[in-house]
């Protein structure tokens, strides 16, 4: 399909829209393409170009059930011998990596993993709080797997594929099994059995928790089991490496080049097939809940590479974070969302109001959510919760530091429960916010502002949680693939440990089956070329010498995301902020500041390599974010709204994963799209009306 | 870790002893006949099983075993922990040096250990081997007490001595009860640190008792 | 405020080191501690000086990469992790000294970065329960009282931070050895292997050259987690256990 052809078929679902939007736009397409005019020049197809369709050819076609069974019965197996002489490499060891190496180390094959951190303890899965669901149905609740299975296709919006939501609901059992054998302490009823809680406004129990440090019990849990096969000899760990280029030989992901970030050797490592764990990529809007480390290079090298990018605009926004406090700040941090229960969420009537918010009186406050959508409240979805904070600070009437943050008063809870009940329900919380805010929330109310927290998207898999490159792996938050366009609470956790106990170990046999593949050194062309690059690049930042330091950079690409492809998207900010990325991305390779070498802990060093890839992968969340012309899940397009304010999907022209192709250092990016099919569950709107 | 265990189990061997010794030392206030008595019978004990002075011996046998092996483990534990701190000179800051909750009993135990040990020479010295008289010497165990304890120095070393006793005692005691596996529990922990002071007290206490009397002229 | 930091400065692992002092003005008494070093590094990387290198990853208290030692104390004044420290727990015109964790086992790579990889091989010599996955029964097969999950938990929540041996006088790792200990030992999955694992754990930190615990109780009253004093007593109680038992 040429261009203009795409353009009209565009515009037909859109022209209502485009009128609507098109003078503004317009102006910026201007500012963006001065030497392009006319009408098919505004359309997003000036910033892709449609390549052809795709499809996972994994997935047994048989019953949803049996697909499996059956997926692990077609695949090829590897006998115990031959794994000795298999070897995988394994870059990140949070829940997907550790949990993976762990696995693969015990069944016999040859596994070298590497963490940036200084243990494989230290992955961010272990700052994961609420929980983990399975579909155990202890509670008699009239759960299943079917339910869950339902639940998670719902829950994302629809732009998720059945036949791997349905494996890792039917996994999910095993992991509860196999995390409680390794000795993680979830929580336990006084008969001794496992506790469970419902999450994010699901209709049954089926959350596993340990207190609100699952994420961290868990991930010790895989750690031990990964230590045991490093004692084992199984697996040998590299700690403070950084994975920069990918090494494909004849079409195969065949090795890695990493940093040595203590002495800044720069090394290969080769083997017969490479797993990225590496997890997502939330820190390109600078601030977010991710950890200060947590990047994008390994999968975007990997896209750089030639394995495709799907949905990378999906990101989830958590509406109960603490605000930032000033321009010095670092990081968010989130607070459970369970305290919308009982906090009222408001900011005061007037922007000008700066009184203390004990002294506003009632008929001065505007509980805006209770207003708009009154009958849920407090409670509305995350996504609606978050967008309205963003309105009414976007109205001048935000309280705290720089006018980003709303009050979350628990005076009403107070009064009404005591302050015995609310400490007990909320004590954790309440001594979180204060040791980080300095305040009392018992006294005053909590500000709150929505924070990045997870990103839906990642590298394309396919069933077997291959890539488009063979050889190469993916697990966990760094693929895909189950959460379509949101991913539902406690969820996370049960992905990433499907994937690396259960999915991969079980799939990756297959190609391995029939290696070893030719051995591959360091002399070889294409580890000589990863090799180059990587060197030319680290030259490249430390001879700058430039004016600005790396996080100044960050801390703007981090603005220019939020601003405009963060809770609310519209066509003309996606287009101001691809061309201002472009334009601080090329101002960052001439003026940025790093000092020191490469042959040294060079911290600077470390993120200034991150900012780089954050700025190509900012621009296509951008460009996806664009062409996506509708609202699905963490995706909302201002164009694409009901009457209400709600997210309004077009399954007859998105129901599909958009996999996006590596252009070249010049060209466009090219769209490919896999259509989403959906046997089982019926595609609906959401509604909460 | 078997050092340390040996360092908690000859320690407790000791504070037996102590408890023992300090029993007899009251005795002191029964007169010099009992207390000579108590002396003599000491030497007998066991008989006829044993011979004279056997358990005396057995005694001795056990305690200096028990000296050694602490003395031994303490030097040993010692030295690697200086090691392991990154030596004498470990943060350069002059600030927090007394620590964030340490007790002054847990910084004096080890030189507390050496002012122990030599006192221990010096009173062998001079109860046990009567090579040293302050205040004249005497055949009757009550007379060269007595004798000793008449002199203002002689107690104050007693003193300093049954201080660092004290003070060894009140975090050793706990200490090694917490390496045996004691303390299981907050409460545990409560009831084990209750035990150290009171033990460490009766035997500061029970120890100075005597001098104290002869040197103020209630025992002669 | 307006604050001096004298902060420990050294090259790489075999450099010597020094203290040096920077002024930091116009602190905000809402920055963390690591944000206010990202103002000075931000500052320093301008003037053309070497930022300070230091660990940090999730700057919320739990991935326990982050801890230095500040005023002499491991974390700093309140008990917790370094990056929820907050400046307002100081004084304007403070004198603030910061040095790494001092341990043998913990050699200096850089600045306020150490290697704390002994621990790593701490948890290798036996810090897990063998369950290789798809062995597991089902996870209601063996109920465990809520009590004793609940210390399992207790000791299960260290994150090996390793401000349990810089604040030790004698460098010892007890505290993060008889948490794994003790976290696995109250469950009934951890007890087949037990005495391996007493025996293991220990062995290893005694080669890693850590000190032996005199029970002095510093490193509790500076774990960011509270992990009690009691989990030494329970490593020595199955410690000793294991050599009664002679395994090995």
């Amino acid at each position: 399909m040429s261009d203009h052809e795409h353009d009209h078929d565009h515009e037909h679902g859109h022209g209502r829209l485009e009128n609507a939007l098109g003078k503004a736009r317009r102006a910026v397409e201007h500012l963006t393409h001065p030497t392009e005019h006319g009408f098919s020049s505004l359309d997003a197809d000036a910033v892709f170009e449609l390549g052809h369709d795709i499809a996972d050819t994994k997935a047994p076609q048989v019953e949803i059930g049996e697909r499996w069974d059956a997926r692990k019965f077609n695949a090829k197996l590897v006998n115990p011998a031959n794994r000795r002489k298999l070897s995988v490499i394994i870059v990140g060891t949070g829940l997907a990596g550790a949990s993976a190496a762990a696995t693969l180390g015990e069944a016999g094959y040859n596994v070298t993993t590497f963490c940036y951190q200084d243990s494989p303890r230290r992955a961010h899965s272990i700052a994961a709080q609420g929980g983990i669901n399975a579909a155990k149905n202890y509670r008699n609740d009239g759960d299943s797997v079917y339910r869950l299975f339902y639940d998670t296709v719902k829950g994302g919006d629809f732009r998720s594929r059945e036949s791997n939501v349905y494996r890792l609901a039917q996994t999910s059992v095993q992991i509860i099994d196999q995390c409680v054998a390794q000795g993680v302490p979830f929580a336990r009823e006084y008969g001794g059995l496992l506790d469970n809680r419902s999450f994010g406004g699901v209709q049954v129990s089926r959350t596993f928790y340990a207190r609100g440090q699952t994420g961290q019990q868990l991930l010790i849990g895989a750690y031990q089991a990964l230590e045991r096969q490093i004692a084992a000899k199984t697996v040998t760990m590299h700690t403070r490496h950084e994975m920069l280029e990918l090494i494909v030989v004849d079409g195969k992901a065949r090795g890695v080049v990493v940093r040595d970030m203590v002495s800044g050797e720069i090394e290969t490592h080769f083997a017969d097939a490479v797993v990225l764990a590496s997890g997502g990529y939330g820190n390109v809007f600078f601030l977010s809940t991710n950890a200060m480390g947590c990047n994008v290079t390994a999968t975007w090298r990997a896209h750089r590479k030639g394995a495709y990018f799907a949905n990378p605009c999906y990101t989830q926004i958590h509406p109960t974070c603490i605000p930032v406090s000033g321009d010095y700040q670092s990081k968010l941090t989130l607070m459970s969302e369970s305290l919308r229960n009982d906090g009222r969420i408001w900011v005061p009537l007037s922007g000008e109001d700066k009184r203390d918010p004990r002294e506003i009186p009632e008929a001065e406050r505007d509980y805006y959510l209770e207003r708009i959508y009154p009958a849920f409240g407090n409670l509305v979805p995350r996504d609606i919760a978050s967008r309205a904070a963003k309105n009414v600070c976007d109205e001048g009437r935000g309280v705290g530091p720089g006018g980003l943050g709303v009050y979350l008063d628990f005076a009403d809870a107070i009064q009404r429960l005591g302050r015995k009940a609310v400490e007990a329900k909320y004590g954790n919380l309440f001594d979180m916010y204060a040791q980080i805010t300095g305040e009392n929330p018992y006294e005053t109310p909590m500000r709150i502002y929505p924070a990045v927290h997870y990103t839906m998207g990642g590298l394309w898999v396919d069933y077997d949680l291959s890539s488009n490159i063979p050889g190469l792996y993916v697990t966990g938050e760094a693929n895909f693939s189950d959460h379509g366009a949101n991913r539902l609470g406690a969820s996370a956790l049960m992905q990433g440990l499907a994937d690396g106990y259960f999915v991969l170990p079980n799939t990756i046999n297959d190609y391995l089956s029939a290696g070893p593949f030719p051995k591959v050194d360091a002399t070889h062309p294409a580890a000589v070329e990863a090799v180059e690059a990587v060197h030319s690049r680290i030259d490249k930042l430390l001879s700058i010498r430039g004016t600005r330091t790396v996080d100044s950079f960050h801390r703007e690409l981090g603005h220019i995301m939020w601003d405009y492809c963060g809770m609310e998207r519209t066509e003309e900010g996606l287009r101001k902020a691809i061309s201002r990325i472009r334009e601080l991305k090329t101002e960052f390779w001439s003026d940025v500041n790093v000092l020191g070498t490469n042959e040294e802990l060079n911290q600077a060093l470390e993120r200034a390599g991150r900012v780089a890839d954050f700025f190509e992968l900012g621009e296509l969340m951008c460009i996806d974010a664009l062409v996506r012309r509708e609202s699905c899940g963490g995706h909302f397009r201002a164009e694409s709204q009901t009457e209400d304010g709600e997210a309004l999907r077009h399954d007859d022209e998105f129901a599909y994963v958009s996999a996006w192709e590596f252009g070249g250092e010049d060209g466009k990016p090219v769209l490919h799209k896999e259509p989403l099919v959906y046997e089982y569950v019926e595609m609906k709107q959401r509604s909460y009306k | 870790m078997a050092l340390k265990a040996l360092m908690a189990v000859s320690g407790l061997i000791m504070i037996g002893y102590l408890l023992a010794h300090m029993y007899g030392n009251l005795k002191v206030f029964a007169g010099q006949a009992s207390f000579d008595g108590y002396a003599e019978h000491l030497r007998t004990l066991g008989e006829p099983i044993l011979p004279h002075a056997g358990l005396l011996w057995i005694i001795r046998v056990v305690l200096l075993a028990a000296v050694l092996g602490h003395a031994y483990s303490a030097f040993s534990l010692w030295s690697r922990a200086h090691k392991a701190r990154g030596g004498s000179k470990r943060y350069q800051t002059s600030k927090s040096k007394l620590g964030v909750q340490r007790s002054y009993a847990s910084f004096t135990l080890r030189w507390g250990g050496v002012v122990i040990l030599l006192f221990v020479i010096f009173h062998l010295l001079h109860f046990t081997w009567n090579t040293i008289h302050p205040g004249g010497a005497a055949d009757s165990p009550y007379v060269r007490v007595v004798n000793g304890f008449s002199v203002w120095w002689v107690v104050l070393a007693y003193t300093l001595a049954m201080v660092a006793v004290g003070f060894h005692l009140r975090h050793g005691m706990w200490s090694a009860l917490t390496t045996l596996g004691a303390n299981t529990s907050a409460i545990a922990r409560h009831r084990l640190n209750l035990l150290a002071y009171a033990v460490a007290g009766v035997v500061t206490i029970g120890f100075l008792l005597p001098p104290y009397s002869i040197l103020l002229g209630l025992v002669t | 405020m307006n604050i001096t930091v004298r902060v420990w400065r050294q090259p790489h692992a075999d450099a010597e080191g020094q203290m040096v002092s920077y002024e930091v003005p116009d602190v905000s008494e809402h920055m963390s501690f690591l944000e206010m070093l990202d103002v000075l590094n931000e500052r320093l990387t301008m003037e053309g000086d070497d930022p300070i290198a230091f660990d940090h990853d999730c700057r919320e208290g739990i991935c326990g990469s982050c801890g230095v030692v500040i005023n002499g104390v491991a974390h700093g004044p309140q008990q917790t992790t370094t990056c929820q420290l907050h400046m307002r727990s100081f004084a304007d015109g403070a004198v603030i000294d910061i040095e790494p964790w001092r341990a043998e086992a913990f050699p200096v790579i850089k600045d306020l970065i150490v290697d704390r990889s002994a621990f790593d091989r701490i948890i290798q010599a036996g810090g897990f329960i063998s369950a290789p996955t798809g062995t597991a029964p089902d996870a209601h097969a063996a109920p465990i009282p809520k009590n004793q999950a609940d210390h399992a938990f207790d000791a299960a929540t260290c994150i090996g931070c390793g401000a349990c041996v810089a604040a030790c006088p004698n460098g010892s790792a007890m505290l993060f050895t008889a948490a794994k200990i003790t976290h696995l030992g109250m469950l009934p999955q951890g007890q087949p292997e037990r005495d391996s694992r007493a025996l293991g754990m220990v062995g290893q930190q005694d080669e890693e050259g850590f000190g032996g615990c005199t029970n002095i109780g510093e490193c509790t009253a500076v774990c960011p987690k509270g992990i009690p004093l009691e989990t030494i007593s329970r490593l020595n109680r199955d410690l000793l256990g294991a050599m009664l038992h002679g395994s090995r």
